[in-house]
């Protein structure tokens, strides 16, 4: 039994969504009710999964699925920490967006093909979180780009689709890279599957070059999707797509899968010493501070809501590079539990985001004076996501960036602080005027282009939004509890340095 | 039990092909049943003899040689007879609705088709230069045939261009067997490689025999009939011809170049064949770029694809070999799904012309998701046949430090990416005004469901490479490092 567990678990994970995904595309545009019961289970049952997963590892076992794809080529989804990590964020915040989702495309065409591609998009994701190998992520990678597209362009008109253009000519450069530096790094040392502190330290001195272009090679690959600037020019684009899209490739998909690929180069392919060692922690140091503080200074220049929110998530995913790259045990911390707070604030506001855009006709940072009063709960959230971005406790963001700034100081990296406290900066004078408006300036007469919705649809629009926030509260309340991200990503870090 | 397999495999369609001649009335539904369906089971006993035995050689009706037919079966043949047992079967699916027996189109179709299908049987399993003649102009003129089947200007005239075209490579095929008779006195395909040394006339008799069979094959240069035969034949023509019509001249080749000139030192040959493969990706993934019909754009995908065939020359490795028989798999498979999609949307809504195409998923999600994952698979992304052979082929390019080919292989997908997205997201447009609000005409489930189920498995390829690779490579030619 508990073979057959450990066994079958992660592929199940994975075939969940792929399953209703399936479905709900025979199922057809027409039968709401049996889509939406799908999909809701979907998302249970994922949740129970992941639950179920999270025990088996919590008591010492190691859950893995392997099938030879090509002989000498397998296919491993594989539980560990960091990726319970990933798909425990996953699950949970697909459970709030699909509830959302449903609420927001009430009227919308096409429905079928949208959850349909939502599924097998979740799918993707927590095929990327199981991934245990190298080749396993770039599967599941590609297939989220796949997957995706269809969403970007899911409103049919013409900047949709060349968005989606756009999306693709960024995202399937960066795969043809990811390729030939897979290739290389399987020619050169054989299939590797992901270990805590990474398996290439013995090829570190005669196959130094090579492995330098790999690194490059690959985190270019990551890079795009984690929107490392130059690489960045698809997402503020990708906003055309609907609400709950945005929310997702930004909070968790697409962003996430590039941002954790890094995580797992460099912990768990490269390891930490050989990054530095080859001398490439550096380089991505630089990268990502310079992200943080370009997509902030432009965050600062829109006028858009979603858009000036797009280049937030530029600037926050770096956040997570950031603390990869500086190294050392508690910055590395910081970073990755940033994968999960970044998430959970970057959900909210986009949630909000697309209430305000959805009921109200809200496109422009203007329109929202006064706002506070006609929608008190969405504004909060709002603000709660908003705060918790600039970094005040005792919303999440505030412990990513302490542990980023205490790690940098305790690896002798203190100018990173300075690249902190400007983004921090940044970021208050780009999120203070807009909350600023939705409290205190007074309403306007009329709102854009409001619409009436009933309380049921309301609520499952705001309800998700509350619940995202109140994790984002929780998870920075209650860091201190042994099963707090913090602490699950700390215990996972002691593997990295031991 | 295996001879009479083989035989039945060739010869039951051929039958059958016949009867349908005969009997063109309401028994022609069962006698295409009868020629087809029995097919996938007798492919078992030859299955089970190749893994068991690997090579086996079969003389017809018990004539030896110099008088008789030879056949020979290897892991190669075997995968290819495979190939063109599913594919067509699966085509059949498509065409029983396309082209109904109990219709007036029906009846001039189906003898052609089921001669088709015998002739390449018989071209996979035969073992001398002569017979691989003879079943090459067979399979040449039914798909002329069949091309031309519906009568419509545009096919005739692409048809008629295909049929002077594949003339003279038959020539030039033809005079290069006679050089090598000539020579040797033997066609033995498998024996020349004892009984010749490179010399001029070898070498002259190889060239003409290669130029006349890349004709047929469409090889860049050489391609110009193709796009316009494929592009205008009916769906199930255009199907098979870009599945499995073009591959098997380029299947015949591979065994003149890697068993019949086994031992030559051809390493510039090798690369020029590559930089024509190279030629043919980048020319036809462009020239479909710029095509504003559907069907052209497959046609010319076709073009590009077969290139990736070619580097099995220059790259000639264990590896390579399976790469290139794992792309014929997996192209035969996805091709054949996208162009019975593009035949459903074209008789569907009319036309294939690009602009009128925005907005047709929600008429025809099915044939659009059959493209769709047919395209998935022609990129050559994960999860796909598709991807299993691009791994390999960069694998096999690495092992042998081949940058070139290497980046080629790993940036070829991009410019496939270019021309497949620019359909799907004209597709995918749904302007405010209605373009086309024209009658669409419904045509069966089946024919979709065809197309869907071909598509499912070019994807499917992915995932169950292991036992078709390790066939291919217990086929190898001799000579060939692993």
């Amino acid at each position: 039994m508990m073979a057959f567990l450990l066994y079958w678990t992660p592929l199940a994970l994975v075939l969940v969504s792929a399953f209703a995904g399936a479905v709900i595309f025979v199922a057809g545009e027409r039968r709401w009710l049996l889509r939406t019961i799908l999909n809701l289970a979907a998302a249970v049952i994922k949740l129970l999964l992941v639950i179920l997963i999270g025990i088996l590892v919590l008591n010492g076992h190691t859950p893995e699925f392997r099938v030879a794809l090509v002989p000498n080529l397998d296919l491993v989804l594989r539980a560990d920490a960091l990726s319970l990590l990933f798909a425990s964020l996953s699950a949970v915040l697909w459970m709030v967006t699909t509830v959302y989702a449903i609420a927001y495309l009430e009227r919308s065409p096409n429905r079928a093909r949208f959850f349909g591609f939502f599924s097998l998009c979740v799918a993707a994701t927590m095929g990327i979180s199981l991934a245990g190998n190298l080749l396993t992520f770039f599967i599941f990678y590609e297939l989220l780009t796949l997957t995706t597209w269809p969403l970007v362009v899911h409103t049919g008109t013409a900047a949709a689709i060349r968005s989606g253009r756009t999306y693709l000519r960024y995202t399937l450069s960066g795969g043809v890279l990811f390729l030939i530096g897979l290739i290389w790094l399987y020619g050169l040392a054989g299939p590797q599957d992901f270990i805590a502190g990474g398996t290439l330290a013995e090829y570190g001195v005669d196959a130094r070059f090579s492995l330098q272009v790999i690194f490059v090679l690959m985190t270019i690959g990551m890079g795009v999707k984690a929107a490392l600037v130059p690489l960045h020019g698809w997402l503020p684009e990708a906003m055309v797509a609907p609400a709950p899209v945005s929310a997702l490739l930004h909070a968790v998909a697409v962003v996430k899968a590039g941002a954790f690929g890094l995580v797992r180069l460099v912990e768990d392919v490269f390891g930490p010493q050989l990054v530095a060692d080859l001398g490439l922690d550096l380089p991505l140091l630089l990268a990502a501070a310079v992200t943080i503080l370009y997509g902030s200074f432009q965050a600062l220049r829109q006028v858009d809501l979603k858009k000036r929110l797009a280049f937030s998530t530029v600037s926050q995913v770096s956040y997570i590079i950031l603390g990869i790259a500086i190294g050392g045990p508690i910055a590395t911390t910081g970073g990755i539990v940033h994968l999960v707070h970044q998430g959970l604030m970057k959900i909210i506001l986009f949630f909000c985001a697309g209430i305000f855009g959805n009921l109200l006709g809200i496109k422009y940072i203007h329109q929202l004076d006064g706002v506070g009063r006609r929608m008190p709960w969405t504004s909060a959230c709002f603000t709660v996501g908003a705060l918790g971005m600039i970094g005040l406790p005792p919303v999440a963001g505030f412990i990513s960036k302490w542990y980023l700034g205490a790690g940098a100081v305790a690896v002798d990296r203190a100018w990173v602080v300075g690249v902190l406290v400007a983004s921090t900066i940044l970021n208050a004078s780009y999120f203070l005027p807009v909350i600023k408006r939705i409290w205190l300036n007074p309403p306007p007469d009329k709102w854009p282009s409001e619409v009436q919705v009933s309380r049921i649809e309301a609520a499952s629009l705001v309800g998700p939004a509350i619940a995202a926030a109140g994790l984002a509260l929780g998870v920075g309340l209650f860091a201190g509890h042994p099963l707090s991200p913090l602490n699950w990503v700390a215990g996972i870090v002691t593997g990295y340095f031991p | 039990m295996t001879a009479e397999a083989l035989a039945l495999i060739v010869f039951l369609p051929l039958l059958a092909a016949c009867a349908a001649v005969a009997f063109p009335g309401r028994w022609l539904g069962w006698i295409v049943r009868i020629g087809l369906l029995p097919l996938p089971v007798l492919m078992l006993a030859p299955t089970l003899a190749v893994l068991d035995q690997n090579v086996i050689h079969l003389a017809l009706a018990g004539h030896a040689s110099p008088l008789g037919i030879e056949w020979r079966l290897d892991p190669l043949s075997l995968l290819m007879l495979w190939l063109n047992v599913g594919i067509t079967v699966l085509i059949s699916l498509h065409a029983g609705v396309s082209f109904r027996p109990d219709s007036d189109r029906g009846q001039r179709f189906w003898p052609l088709w089921l001669i088709l299908f015998a002739s390449m049987n018989a071209l996979v399993l035969s073992a001398d230069l002569f017979n691989l003649y003879v079943t090459l102009e067979l399979v040449t003129l039914a798909a002329i045939g069949l091309i031309a089947v519906e009568s419509k200007p545009a096919a005739l005239r692409a048809g008629m261009r295909y049929l002077l075209l594949a003339l003279m490579a038959s020539l030039l095929y033809l005079l290069g067997v006679g050089l090598i008779y000539g020579q040797t006195g033997t066609l033995d395909l498998y024996l020349i490689a004892e009984q010749i040394e490179p010399g001029w006339l070898p070498v002259t008799a190889m060239a003409l025999m290669i130029v006349g069979l890349l004709i047929k094959s469409a090889v860049f240069p050489l391609h110009a009939w193709l796009p316009a035969a494929h592009g205008n034949a009916p769906g199930p023509v255009s199907a098979i011809l870009s599945a499995m019509v073009v591959k098997v001249s380029i299947y015949m080749i591979w065994r003149l170049w890697f068993w019949g000139a086994a031992g030559w030192d051809l390493a510039t040959a090798a690369n020029l064949m590559g930089l024509l493969g190279a030629a043919a990706i980048v020319y036809g993934s462009l020239a479909a770029l710029v095509q504003d019909r559907l069907k052209m754009i497959v046609a010319y995908s076709t073009v590009a694809q077969l290139g990736y065939l070619m580097l099995l020359f220059p790259l000639a490795s264990t590896l390579a070999f399976q790469a290139a028989s794992y792309h014929l798999l997996s192209h035969g498979l996805a091709k054949a799904a996208m162009f019975l999609a593009a035949a459903n949307i074209l008789s569907s809504v009319g036309t294939d012309r690009l602009q009128r195409l925005a907005g047709v998923d929600q008429r025809r999600p099915l044939d659009v998701f059959a493209l769709a994952l047919g395209g998935v698979s022609i990129l050559g992304l994960p999860p796909s046949g598709g991807f299993v052979a691009k791994w390999l082929f960069l694998e096999a390019a690495w092992h042998q430090q081949a940058w070139g080919w290497l980046v080629l292989v790993a940036a070829g997908g991009l410019l496939a990416a270019a021309y497949l997205f620019r359909v799907l997201g004209v597709i995918c447009l749904h302007p405010r005004k209605r373009l086309n609000r024209r009658q669409h005409r419904e045509i069966p489930n089946l024919a979709s469901v065809a197309a869907l189920i071909l598509a499912v498995s070019a994807i499917a390829a992915g995932f169950f490479s292991a036992p078709v690779l390790s066939l291919i490579s217990a086929g190898l030619p001799p000579g060939v490092t692993p």
